[in-house]
């Protein structure tokens, strides 16, 4: 059976333990953990959204569906992969250590990637980049040459186009 | 009256929330952190503690009192070791899907993560191994935790629920907040119980138009409750249909019906794992294709169109892709298909299913379950055989350890109504037994309740006949005796060359003399003509008796699918050989 990696939103109540529910039902259960991302996006209601990004035969994709639906503070799963068209998007925060011409590359490079420069030193720059995980992927790997001395990524985010709500 | 005078400290809170939740009795042992909560309860009469000699114990009683009553079990124990030794019991129940509320006491809030004395992370710990638990950091909270609990324990798919109670917790006042009266729908967990009637409607098509079709019901159908198998029986007898039941699910149908096939599975009958291998319609009620039942996946019932009723929507495509799944509670799916099937009259294809019979009957014929009797020594079936005899026209409850002497139970009891039969089937825990048996006879002070054991696994609860004594319990425990760990031993014999590593039971007590230490009476048997006097005088006693009827010790469990292994291709005695077992075979349990 063919592997697909899907995307999947999860609105939690935001309680203590929530993460390590959804987290220990991951390792306990032997599924695929890509990039997993939380926050607290509804602080009156106290409500989470937690974006997964998991891997698995379509049996096994149900099953995660499935099992995380059960879990008592879980009010909804929606596999973004599955349903329609929608949008990912992930952020990386990359530092770059170099001087001369490498230093300059960097610049003109992260001014192609819109990434912005949050940081600067003389001899190091913070850039952030925005973008699906293939570019920011990219730009990564175009700094690797310049001076790459440190990532630090977001995970994906992920919503669906349109009106509708998770 | 002002909050302050009406407040009440958080244990009798939860006394109180107890009370109004319908709880009767608590297992249960004291210890540190629930000191108030047993300062309450000796200051009410309205629970009953019962006090048990090992927390693991206190769940398997809980979930013996649940699955014969159809409430909720409640348990409480102490932080620390009387939480961890409780986590056997909650998996126990979360495999097999018993509503058990789990007590346990935390260390105060303000030591929690300080390696404080007795301190565990009991949320931590149980988070795996329950449907869901709580930690109530605030007195103002807890009444209405303890109500969520139940609510949570006893909807859906029932399961163990736990709720950690630290200490000040307990201590702190506030007011009582008393259950919903009217049920109020849950802010996350919303269990479908109710089945889609467009489903239904594809399940009665896929039903009529069966030529050869089997039911195969589960476990669900005791969780949804005596009704659900009443209407279960009047369903398979409008059909006309065969029937089996998992391990879990004997006694949803009455085992003597002609239209049940017995249990199916790794030790079931040939005549339903036959007729589940080769029949064109399966309509499984309750039952979650677990691994004992479906042998070989790839070789599983492979002509079938398969129907799925299940309250778990997780269970359904986990193992076995199905062709339809209807979601919702086994009793409320059950009474709209006899609706539909009843205004629908479907002309069932009768031709075919007097075919299907004939076949099912040539299987039946085999007589899988014969044995060889033996003039000189015990045979463990014949053990059960005059056991049932003697036991049928009682009002009576079978509980069971894990191994051998189980299988043999589950093959020679007959059930003929549900929540009689309690046993370990998901987890398989030795030990679950006669703890479970306790929780029956608590539940049941009359009727006769027997635990159906094997010498070695009554060892890993045996201290609990203190507990039957003190309470006057008159819990019977007959004991298959076969000095060995008698499903390893099996095993090793098909699969290891019959290298017996360390499944001898060395050094057993004296289990007479056991019995009477505790105050319990012993009776012994090793020959099969004296065999009805002792089930006669076990029975008769009105006290904890311990039966060591010592049986053939070479005895195997038959017929069984070996590992890895299709429904077709079962053992059905010691002199069917096993073709060499695959390597993917050996690795499964």
């Amino acid at each position: 059976m063919e592997i697909q990696s899907h995307t999947i939103s999860v609105l939690v109540a935001n309680e203590p333990g929530i993460l390590a529910r959804v987290v220990g039902l991951f390792s306990g259960r032997g599924y695929n953990i890509e990039s997993l991302t939380v926050a607290e996006t509804d602080a009156r209601q106290s409500l989470s959204r937690i974006t997964i990004v998991t891997k698995g035969t379509p049996m096994i994709i149900e099953q995660i569906k499935a099992q995380l639906d059960r879990l008592v503070p879980v009010y909804r799963v929606r596999d973004l992969t599955v349903e329609g068209p929608h949008i990912e998007r992930e952020l990386a925060l990359v530092k770059v250590k170099g001087t001369g011409e490498k230093r300059v590359e960097a610049l003109r490079l992260a001014d192609v990637f819109r990434a912005k420069v949050i940081d600067a030193k003389a001899d190091s720059f913070v850039f952030e980049v925005t973008g699906n995980s293939d570019k920011v992927q990219t730009f990564i790997g175009l700094m690797e040459a310049l001076g790459l001395v440190d990532v630090g990524r977001t995970g994906i985010v992920a919503m669906s186009r349109g009106g509708e709500a998770l | 009256m002002k909050p302050e005078e009406s407040a009440t400290t958080g244990a009798d809170l939860l006394v109180k929330a107890l009370i109004d939740e319908d709880v009767e009795v608590i297992f249960g042992y004291p210890g540190g952190a629930v000191l108030p909560i047993y300062d309450s309860l000796f200051k009410q009469n309205r629970l009953r503690h019962i006090l048990v000699r090992h927390e693991q114990a206190a769940v398997h009683a809980a979930e013996g009192y649940a699955r014969s009553t159809g409430k909720v079990g409640v348990v409480l124990v102490t932080s620390g070791p009387g939480a961890t030794n409780a986590v056997t019991g909650l998996t126990d129940a979360l495999m097999d899907s018993i509503p058990v509320v789990c007590l346990t006491g935390q260390v105060p809030t303000h030591l929690i993560g300080n390696d404080a004395f007795q301190e565990a992370d009991t949320t931590g710990i149980t988070r795996p191994c329950t449907k869901h638990n709580y930690l109530v950091k605030a007195v103002e909270n807890l009444a209405r935790t303890v109500h969520e609990a139940f609510y949570v324990a006893r909807s859906g798919r029932p399961g163990p629920v736990v709720i950690d109670l630290p200490k000040d917790v307990l201590m702190n006042k506030h007011d009582y907040t008393a259950p919903p009266k009217v049920a109020v729908e849950h802010k996350s967990y919303r269990p479908q119980t109710k089945p889609d009637p467009k489903k239904i409607a594809q399940a009665i098509e896929m039903i009529a138009h069966a030529k050869r079709p089997i039911f195969y019901a589960g476990g669900g159908i005791i969780n949804s409750g005596p009704k659900a198998s009443k209407l279960l029986a009047q369903f398979v007898h409008m059909t006309g249909y065969p029937i089996t039941n998992t391990l879990m699910g004997l006694g949803s149908f009455p085992a003597s019906d002609k239209q049940f096939l017995g249990m199916l599975g790794m030790h079931g009958t040939y005549e339903a794992n036959l007729a589940m291998h080769g029949c064109d319609v399966m309509i499984n009620i309750g039952a979650r294709f677990d691994d004992r039942i479906t042998g070989n996946l790839t070789k599983f019932s492979p002509g079938s169109k398969k129907i799925h009723v299940d309250i778990d929507p997780s269970s359904i495509n986990k193992n076995v892709r199905v062709d339809l799944a209807v979601v919702g509670d086994a009793g409320l799916v059950l009474e709209e298909m006899i609706k539909l099937w009843k205004a629908k009259q479907p002309k069932v294809d009768l031709k075919a299913l007097k075919a299907w019979w004939a076949e099912i009957e040539k299987w039946r014929g085999r007589n899988c379950l014969a044995y060889k009797p033996n003039k000189e020594t015990i045979k463990p079936q014949y053990a059960l055989e005059r056991l049932y005899h003697h036991i049928k026209d009682k009002d009576h409850y079978i509980t069971t350890e894990v191994g051998q002497h189980q299988m043999w139970a589950a093959q020679f009891l007959k059930f003929e109504q549900p929540n009689r039969w309690m046993t370990s089937g998901g987890l398989g825990t030795m030990g679950y037994g006669f703890p479970a048996a306790m929780g029956v006879q608590i539940a049941h002070p009359d009727a006769l309740v027997i635990d159906v054991a094997g010498e070695a696994s009554i060892m890993m609860n045996i201290q609990e006949l203190s507990t039957v004594a003190q309470y006057q319990l008159p819990v019977k425990i007959f004991i298959l005796n076969n000095h060995y760990m008698g499903m390893v031993r099996q095993w090793q014999e098909l699969l290891h060359g019959g290298r017996y590593s360390e499944s001898y039971s060395e050094s057993l007590p004296d289990f007479v003399k056991l019995a009477d230490a505790f105050g319990a009476v012993g009776l012994r048997c090793h020959e099969p003509d004296k065999l009805d006097g002792v089930i006669q005088e076990m029975i008769k006693i009105r006290k904890p008796v311990v039966v060591d009827v010592l049986v053939d010790e070479a005895e195997n469990c038959f017929p069984m699918i070996p590992s890895g292994a299709a429904h077709n291709e079962m053992l059905l005695g010691p002199d069917d050989k096993a073709g060499k077992v695959s390597d993917e075979g050996m690795v499964l349990v």
